[in-house]
């Protein structure tokens, strides 16, 4: 019969043994020689070198402002980095500023979470029903072009300067940013990927939740970052817009220093606004970078 | 009698009549077997009006169960649409395709998922079967000793080389348990060195597992050395022109005279059909 290969012999199992051994070879050759990782000294210079080119930036700067200030433009108002860093110090040590940045950061992470789900929600069904496409997808890409600003008055209308018309804001922001992520992500999976997963037998919910949406994953939390973004401008809107007693946030400081035409303070509190947001920029950016190095998706040298 | 495996027949006729003459003591022809696949008067066409294009023509042909066919043709021969017609992902204009079984299916490239692990992707395969999940560590575990990966498991594709993610795809269509596998130049990317050795590893392995294999290839002697028959396809449209079957009665391989010299049958056979577009 043709099913029944001439095998057999002793010549032939030995010809096969052969075959193992130099496949077995092989593969050892191809992988890559392991690392010699755990030398302490390689990683300290690996975070030194990622660190002094920012230290840098800092110092230049803090030059440039002391410089301005030297000149004398704005005398009146402006005053240098050390005042303003003082100011901040003592702010962060017996100021009120911890509680300010509670109250602005739970705000943060209520709007941004309802963001997320109301984003992932929309940004599935989008993908998922074509006639959802042809309705709603150009008008999330049309929201995400809209200054969040715009929206401050129309929550007011609509909520009154409460903590509701602020997270109106801040979901509206980050929400059309996540759902984009999420459509780019299920619109890009690799058609072989999916032809794989179809000869599988893998169909409907279960195609979806082994394979497309972790092929998504990247785009996904590309839109989370940027949808951060957003949301953390938009909270800054609301919060420097609305104003609500007894809730004494970020913005709403930055607000009365204004007012007070107290220069250190408000400069003081952009630089904590600042910080926030490289801080959990830099998050996202690791996340985004582990999971692209998992999927071999980063160069050996950048990684 | 070199080239006497030959077999003159026309397409759309019964293959494997004339083979059993020609080869005397030869195998079973087709009909004398289960069939695996069945491909009846098949075209395929793309598009519709003046602008479509005819990519399978009338086509064909069968597959005895444990049997290993290769089709081989020039670009444009619709051998990849003729597998997308038996895997069930496209549909036939004309004709009948009958498949006695479930499918797998493996591409050039190998598809792996790139955020699983090679065992998490072989594990799928089994999870997408509803296999139990204490059989499917095991099985995984089996799957990969096969293809001769065990050990690796735990690397993700892009750590491993291009012939061992072809095993792994390999592996995660054996681990489909499919009575057909279907193969889209699955070695076409791979160095030549690679490819030798898995055409041991996958003649050693559809051997043990009486496997039915649908292979499509561009390369002659990448045929002749795994195929049981050659059916050489034409190009613009897709239709049979030709059939071999490799002679039986020896160890396997390109090396011995009687399969180079088919080799280079069909490699004539296929530049006469080339040149027909050239005029």
């Amino acid at each position: 019969m043709a099913t029944e290969r001439p095998r057999g012999g002793l010549a032939d199992a030995r010809a096969l043994a052969g075959t193992d051994q130099a496949l077995h070879g092989l593969d050892q050759l191809e992988l890559e020689p392991a690392q010699s990782a755990g030398d302490p000294g390689r990683a300290a210079r690996r975070a030194w070198a990622a660190t002094w080119p920012k230290l840098l930036a800092i110092a230049l700067v803090l030059a440039i402002w002391e410089l301005v200030t030297l000149s004398g433009w704005k005398h009146y108002v402006l005053k240098g980095p050390s005042p303003v860093l003082s100011n901040l110090w003592g702010q962060l040590v017996h100021g009120q500023l911890w509680g300010i940045i509670g109250t602005t950061l739970q705000t943060a992470v209520v709007g941004y979470a309802v963001a997320l789900v109301i984003g992932s929600v929309v940004g599935l069904l989008v993908a998922r029903i074509p006639p959802l496409r042809a309705a709603v997808g150009s008008i999330i890409t049309g929201l995400m072009t809209m200054p969040s600003v715009v929206w401050v008055p129309f929550a007011i209308v609509i909520f009154g300067e409460s903590f509701q018309a602020i997270l109106f804001v801040v979901i509206l922001g980050a929400a059309p940013s996540i759902a984009n992520g999420l459509i780019t992500g299920v619109d890009y999976t690799p058609p072989l990927l999916l032809r794989a997963g179809k000869t599988m037998g893998l169909r409907g919910f279960a195609l979806y939740r082994y394979l497309i949406l972790p092929a998504s994953l990247p785009a996904f939390v590309a839109g989370m970052k940027q949808g951060w973004a957003f949301a953390w401008r938009s909270l800054m809107a609301g919060e420097i817009v609305v104003q609500i007693i007894g809730q004494f946030s970020i913005g709403q400081a930055l607000s009365v220093d204004q007012q007070n035409l107290d220069f250190t303070s408000v400069a003081s509190i952009m630089i904590v606004i600042l910080v926030i947001g490289i801080v959990v920029d830099t998050l996202f950016t690791k996340a985004d970078l582990a999971i692209r190095r998992r999927r071999g998706l980063l160069d050996a040298a950048a990684a | 009698m070199s080239i006497g495996n030959r077999q003159a027949a026309p397409p759309g006729m019964a293959p494997g009549a004339a083979a059993v003459g020609g080869t005397g003591s030869g195998p079973p022809g087709p009909a004398e077997r289960q069939t695996a696949v069945r491909l009846t008067g098949v075209s395929k066409r793309y598009g519709t009006g003046p602008r479509s294009v005819l990519a399978l023509d009338q086509v064909s042909l069968t597959v005895g169960r444990g049997e290993f066919v290769c089709l081989i043709g020039a670009s444009g021969c619709g051998k990849s649409t003729l597998l997308s017609l038996v895997a069930g992902l496209d549909w036939a204009t004309a004709g009948d395709v009958t498949v006695g079984g479930r499918v797998a299916m493996m591409f050039q490239e190998p598809g792996l998922l790139p955020w699983l692990t090679a065992a998490g992707n072989v594990e799928l395969a089994l999870r997408a079967r509803k296999v139990p999940r204490e059989d499917r560590r095991r099985r995984t575990d089996e799957l990969l000793k096969i293809v001769r990966l065990d050990g690796f498991g735990a690397k993700r594709p892009h750590e491993l080389s291009g012939g061992m993610r072809q095993r792994v795809a390999l592996a995660r269509a054996l681990a489909q348990d499919a009575d057909v596998l279907l193969m889209d130049e699955p070695f076409g990317a791979l160095d030549a060195m690679t490819r030798d050795l898995l055409h041991d590893e996958l003649d050693r392995i559809c051997t043990a597992q009486t496997l039915t294999v649908l292979f499509v290839t561009h390369n002659v002697r990448e045929a002749v050395r795994l195929g049981d028959r050659v059916i050489v396809l034409s190009s613009r449209p897709g239709q049979v022109i030709d059939e071999y079957l490799v002679p039986d009665d020896g160890p396997r391989g390109i090396n011995t005279p009687e399969n180079a010299a088919l080799a280079a049958a069909i490699t004539e056979r296929l530049r006469e059909e080339m040149g027909r577009h050239g005029n």
